[in-house]
């Protein structure tokens, strides 16, 4: 069978066979070791600084970041972002902490939140986040039952919601902290999402909002 | 796909005199390169990065059977399915079968050069099945009916009038010379499609043996949609791609995004593990991996172990004098480029794919840009190696280098020739100091002037000077 | 690696003559023997030498290459230092322990040889050491504008880039305009330029484009193959700009006519 084949094709290249105890060690022990390789310094920082540098980063790959000071804030600053757009629909997710809002100030602006997969001709979606990376101002995302993964890239545009005390410095911080939440089996989909989409295949000149969300916005919540 | 490898000269000299193709292949010089080295310069562990890439590709290769086996056994455990492809044909069925296991009549993909490799668009549309290419570049190309020529700017030989035709003539909508409104309107269309398709294929980036996940790295965000929405996913991507552990990924990731756009990191890094979980609303709920060969586990223990490092990032064409000069769709089949020319022999043998690792110059400039550090002048080397000892090469080549050889391994025999070599070529050229034309240097001589000899040959000179008593 | 210049006072040098110097432009040998005297080398030129083997190892013909890298090895044996004027041929001197199996003992041999062997200008600024020339170069006067070609062994092999511009710098009247793209290739590539002469004319073709908008009234290089090519792609162009190896400049023997300029007869300048 093929794979037989192509794994005695590599034992041969290699030339080990399957009895190699000494390797089959050396693989375990990386895999159970999950060694950092090497961390450029830039966001090896204090706090403070990974989030200015969050913010920095993230603004350059063209992500709009609201700073608020309470998660409290949300909705309000969703409803004001959304009715300055003429958006009148926001799908969000339905985790602990995006139900635990107040959400009374959409409908105050006859804005219709629901809480679905995204679908096609969707405009807005709201979703909470895992972890921002400073390191390149990237948000991590993961699937869950409460936060579909279709909300992350149909609607046109993604609001996010991102604690300050959810940035980490650098990627391998982030699967640290994920690997503390889920064990040894990922979440279903991890999403690191840096900015809106965009694609530079016309001509090599860059336009934004290809087939992902055309804004990224981010409400960083000072807690 | 058609193989024209063995065509890359008169593909090459239309390439040259095509001035659509030379305006579009302007625009990769004045972006990729320069934006990589600014990428690069903000990165001051960028050198020691690669180094380590090196070690870790290297490291992989030496264990890749036993990743992949871990690799296997974390996708199932994740209730996803792992297939193996010898070839091509092997793959291509394996995603047929899956395809008609649940009913297909569209399928949606993001962008995939293992896809292009093993030609599975042709061969799912002969078979009913009506594969939709998502990735924009590569739907450009899916309308006029064209392949890539690059692995990650797929439509760059294109100019914005090419697409704008093609989208005219597709869309049923009024032209439009705008990019934006050409993207807007690819998107429109794809919505459709993403929504409707029953399979979702993609290709992948890394594969995670540590949690069984497989990466895909883009920027339109057509890749997770298209593995999103169908209930089936497919990956279809090669063996060599495995990495132990997240972390591990993690510095392929730092490298990849910068060496290729020299972005600092590129919008969506999406990893997969299986299908949906229980109570999920979304996402699909097969999954399955289709691992192709086609070659590479031979290539392990080989001369051409180092090129299973390769990652796919394109810095080594976007980087090539000659790449810059002729395009991609001169090298004749799926991979392009210095990768291209380490790897097309390979895949479609030396006998077709020769004239690949021919055309360098071999002046490193790829070698330098590698992320992981791949001797590419080194393996087309081999190549021609291999060609040599195989009789391969053009017969005035090979007549030409023995006799050249016979001289320069006889320092005296040599010695005369060249002395009358250098008075014949200082007559030839008369008073002007420069040879205009000159019988058996055509190759030299229809492009450009042939610099004259000074008359003696330096052994000659100095050997005449020291007789003189050495002063000069 | 020894950097001082009373360690290379008096060393014994084997000039790497290469063939194309030897054939085309023995100038650039001579200017290379006198740059080498004038640092305080015992200069010889051994007879047994021919070319690198470069076209053999570049066509995939190994058994030349090691038979030409033995007759190099032993001609140049005993030798303090093995310099040459092009990059491209002291790196090919540099591959040869690559065509040895560790067992053979031309493998040792040919790592040594590699240890001891340089290209001129990075041998002056990295072995000699400013110190010793500078007041040598600051006696030169070149009144042009210049650019300077970065041949690709050179810089990519050897890391030569800016030995050739610090001695430059040291000469009065010299006007360093870089090109753009100065490390891009020229399209010579040995037997490229002739297998495939379309794509080579090409890559010439932007490279004279570049040096024209540079400004330079002198195109300077430390490869011969290189600026034969770029100077007769200038010629036949119909451009003024004049080609010369950087040695020239640095020997003073710039009354020389440059590359692919008027008849010059070497007998008779001798």
């Amino acid at each position: 069978m093929s794979r037989e084949e192509i794994l005695n094709n590599i034992r041969r290249g290699v030339k080990r066979n399957t009895a190699d105890d000494t390797a089959r060690q050396t693989v375990l022990n990386r895999l159970s070791a999950k060694a950092d390789n090497l961390i450029p310094a830039r966001a090896q920082l204090p706090q403070q600084e990974q989030i200015a540098l969050f913010i920095e980063m993230a603004n350059e790959a063209a992500a709009e970041i609201i700073e608020l000071d309470s998660i409290s804030e949300v909705p309000s600053a969703s409803a004001k972002w959304l009715r300055d757009r003429g958006i009148f629909e926001l799908v969000t997710s339905s985790t602990a902490k995006v139900d635990a809002l107040d959400w009374s100030p959409l409908a105050e602006k006859d804005i219709q939140r629901s809480q679905r997969v995204a679908q096609a001709g969707d405009f807005a979606s709201l979703t909470d986040s895992f972890a921002g990376i400073a390191e390149t101002g990237t948000l991590m995302l993961h699937s869950s039952p409460q936060s579909p993964t279709t909300l992350n890239f149909l609607p046109d545009n993604h609001l996010v919601i991102l604690s300050r005390s959810a940035i980490v410095g650098v990627y391998e911080e982030a699967w640290k902290k994920i690997r503390a939440q889920f064990g040894a089996t990922l979440p279903r989909t991890v999403n690191m999402i840096t900015g809106p989409s965009r694609s530079a295949d016309i001509e090599q000149r860059l336009q934004m909002g290809a087939h992902g969300p055309k804004t990224l916005v981010i409400f960083l919540i000072n807690d | 796909m058609q193989i024209n490898t063995p065509f890359f000269k008169q593909r090459a000299s239309e390439a040259l005199h095509d001035e659509n193709l030379q305006k579009a292949l302007g625009n990769l010089k004045a972006g990729f390169p320069e934006k990589r080295a600014i990428a690069v310069s903000r990165m001051p562990e960028f050198e020691d990065l690669r180094d380590q890439a090196r070690d870790l590709k290297n490291h992989i290769i030496e264990h890749l059977d036993l990743y992949l086996e871990q690799f296997e056994s974390k996708v199932t455990e994740n209730g996803g399915h792992v297939h193996w492809a010898r070839t091509s044909d092997d793959a291509n069925k394996i995603i047929l079968d899956i395809c008609k296991q649940v009913n297909a009549k569209t399928v949606t993909k993001g962008k995939s050069m293992v896809s292009e490799e093993t030609g599975l668009n042709d061969y799912l549309e002969k078979n009913g099945i009506q594969p939709v290419e998502t990735d924009l570049g590569e739907y450009i190309l899916q309308l006029r009916e064209d392949h890539p020529s690059h692995i990650i700017a797929p439509a760059i030989h294109l100019n914005l009038e090419d697409v704008s035709e093609a989208f005219h003539k597709n869309h049923n909508r009024p032209k439009s010379d705008d990019p934006a409104v050409l993207m807007q309107e690819a998107r429109e269309v794809l919505r459709e499609k993403f929504v409707a398709a029953d399979v979702g294929i993609t290709g992948a980036n890394f594969c995670v043996a540590e949690t069984g996940s497989t990466i895909i790295i883009t920027n339109e965000g057509n890749g997770d949609l298209t593995q999103t929405l169908p209930k089936t996913h497919i990956v279809i991507t090669s063996i060599e791609k495995v990495v132990p552990t997240l972390e591990d990924m993690t510095l392929f990731q730092r490298l990849l995004a910068r060496s290729a756009t020299g972005q600092e990191f590129t919008v969506y890094n999406t990893l997969s593990s299986g299908p949906r979980r229980e109570g999920d609303q979304d996402g699909p709920e097969n999954f399955h991996v289709v691992l192709v060969d086609n070659g590479r586990s031979e290539m392990v223990g080989s001369e051409f172990q180092d090129m299973l490092r390769c990652i796919r990032c394109s810095a080594c064409m976007n980087h090539c004098p000659v790449y810059g000069a002729v395009g991609g769709h001169s090298y004749g089949w799926v991979y392009p480029g210095p990768m291209g020319s380490v790897l097309t022999p390979k895949m479609i043998g030396i006998e077709k794919g020769g004239m690949l690792p021919n055309a360098s110059t071999f002046c490193g400039k790829c070698e330098s840009v590698c992320p992981v550090r791949i001797p590419l002048p080194k393996l087309m080397r081999h190549w021609r190696q291999d060609e040599f000892s195989k009789h391969l090469q053009p017969k005035a080549a090979r007549y030409g280098l023995a006799g050249w050889a016979f001289l320069a391994k006889r320092p005296a025999l040599y010695k005369t020739y060249t002395r009358m070599a250098n008075w014949f070529m200082k007559h030839w050229a008369g008073k002007k100091g420069r040879i205009e034309k000159m019988p058996l240097a055509g190759g030299w001589t229809d492009w450009r002037d042939m610099p004259a000899p000074q008359g003696k040959t330096f052994m000659q000179a100095w050997k005449e000077q020291q007789k003189n008593g050495g002063s000069h | 690696m020894p950097n001082s210049p009373s360690q290379t006072t008096s060393a014994r040098v084997g000039l790497f003559v290469t063939c194309l110097a030897d054939m085309f432009r023995p100038s650039v040998a001579f200017a290379t023997v006198k740059l080498l005297e004038q640092a305080g080398c015992n200069v010889e030129v051994p007879e047994q030498q021919t070319c690198c083997g470069q076209p053999a190892f570049n066509s995939g013909d190994n058994d030349t290459s090691r038979d030409i890298a033995r007759q190099t090895i032993d001609a140049f044996d005993g030798y303090e230092y093995v310099v040459g004027p092009s990059g491209s041929c002291i790196g090919m001197l540099h591959y040869y322990p690559e065509l040895f199996e560790e067992s053979d003992p031309y493998h040792v041999r040919a790592l040594e040889l590699k240890s001891r062997s340089f290209e001129i200008t990075s041998f002056l600024f990295d072995v000699i050491g400013m110190e010793a020339l500078q007041e040598q170069l600051n006696k030169l006067q070149f009144n042009q504008k210049v650019t300077y070609h970065d041949s690709c062994s050179g810089l990519r092999q050897l890391g030569v880039k800016q030995q050739p511009r610090e001695l430059l710098s040291q000469v009065q009247g010299v006007e360093l305009e870089e090109m753009e793209e100065a490390e891009t290739c020229c399209g010579f590539g040995g037997t490229f330029c002739v297998k495939y002469p379309e794509i080579s004319n090409r890559m010439v073709s932007n490279k004279t484009e570049n040096i024209s908008n540079s400004g330079a009234t002198t195109l300077l290089g430390g490869d011969l193959g290189c600026l034969l090519n770029m100077a007769g792609k200038l010629k036949r162009e119909g451009k003024t700009i004049e080609a010369r190896h950087v040695v020239e400049i640095l020997a003073d023997m710039t009354d020389i006519p440059a590359i692919g300029e008027a008849d010059y007869d070497l007998a008779k300048a001798l």
